[in-house]
């Protein structure tokens, strides 16, 4: 076990590319285990300095919304840690237009700021990825 | 990019997901239970042929195979792939999407 | 799995030393851990002690330790928020030895 101080180390280690990657988050937060391995994974690739993006659809936007309490039904609630991503420099977060507006979310709904795209401009933005990681 | 489906489209929308997120160009392979989705008569059956003008379609043949379903019963157009075939696909399409 | 005796109460923790529960943890436990590690907690350890327990309040994780840097830096000034110093303070490892005597698992993002 070593902690990360840099990502220089690590990055030189990989060849010093950066590559294009993508979470895709299609799961509501509590039914499945997806969710939470997502955000753990997306909090350990933040150690390897590459570009990252996270997109929710699907249920997947579930997991962003406001007021999640979940003492009731003794589960760990993570949705707070959808805040620390930007502390991990992870601010690329994107939800889907079409999956909020099926559900009667908006943006305000949500736990933090987001970009909201069309299925057609997430399509777009997944076909650029160099890798495309799905929970 | 390749996308895959494995799930029954009678038991969830991933396919229609799937279908919202394929550009043309791209091409999609139904696995596992994904297959029921590549057969005629199903209530999916027009929504694929729709899809297929713009994307390819293929299917994993031992997963039709696994399910006692013929390749004679799968939509016209798309096309029969084994696990070589398979691993062609990743290759020629490059970036993966499971739509699990 | 262990557990460690402090103030009279048997605590549960893993099988690298930290708490299993969160609201086992008193400040006792820090001093209890740090003593362990032959380690006397000052007014600066304590500082970093807090600081993780508010973040995991807030954030309901522990911080990767560049996280936990930088943010350390932006709250306490450059001269706390470095490397250098936060070695100093905890040589395990900041983020490691300072959130097992927080009381916090270990971090998320320590590969």
């Amino acid at each position: 076990m070593s902690e990360v101080t840099g990502g220089v180390e690590v990055e030189e280690e990989i060849g010093g590319t950066v590559k294009k990657f993508m979470f895709v988050n299609r799961k509501a937060p509590y039914g499945t285990i997806y969710a939470l391995e997502g955000l753990e994974v997306v909090l350990i690739s933040a150690a390897f300095d590459q570009d990252v993006s996270l997109v929710f659809l699907d249920d997947g936007v579930y997991q962003l919304k406001k007021g999640q309490h979940t003492k009731a039904v003794d589960m760990k609630n993570f949705s707070p840690t959808y805040r620390a991503l930007e502390g991990y420099d992870i601010d690329k977060l994107y939800v889907e237009k079409e999956s909020l507006e099926e559900r009667g979310l908006t943006a305000d709904d949500l736990v933090v700021d987001v970009e909201v795209l069309t299925a057609e401009e997430i399509a777009k933005l997944m076909a650029e990825q160099d890798v495309v990681l799905s929970f | 990019m390749l996308h895959t489906v494995n799930k029954s489209p009678f038991q969830t929308r991933n396919l229609e997901s799937c279908l919202r997120h394929a550009l043309p160009g791209s091409a999609v392979l139904l696995i596992e239970d994904g297959v029921y989705a590549a057969l005629q008569d199903t209530p999916f059956a027009d929504m694929v042929r729709k899809a297929m003008e713009q994307v390819r379609f293929y299917v994993l043949g031992p997963d039709l195979e696994a399910r006692g379903m013929e390749p004679s019963k799968v939509i016209d157009g798309i096309e029969v792939v084994d696990y070589g075939g398979f691993v062609d696909l990743t290759v020629e399409y490059g970036t993966v999407q499971s739509w699990l | 799995m262990g557990t460690i005796e402090v103030g009279g109460k048997v605590l549960e923790t893993d099988e690298e030393g930290y708490l299993k529960n969160l609201s086992d943890w008193t400040p006792e436990v820090a001093e209890y851990m740090a003593k362990q590690d032959g380690l006397e907690l000052t007014d600066n350890h304590w500082e970093v002690i807090n600081f993780l327990r508010e973040y995991y309040e807030e954030y309901q994780i522990a911080p990767a330790v560049r996280v936990l840097t930088k943010a350390i830096g932006k709250k306490l000034g450059p001269d706390k928020g470095n490397s250098k110093y936060l070695y100093e303070l905890f040589p395990y490892g900041p983020a490691k030895q300072a959130c097992k005597y927080a009381g916090l698992p270990k971090p998320t993002g320590c590969v």
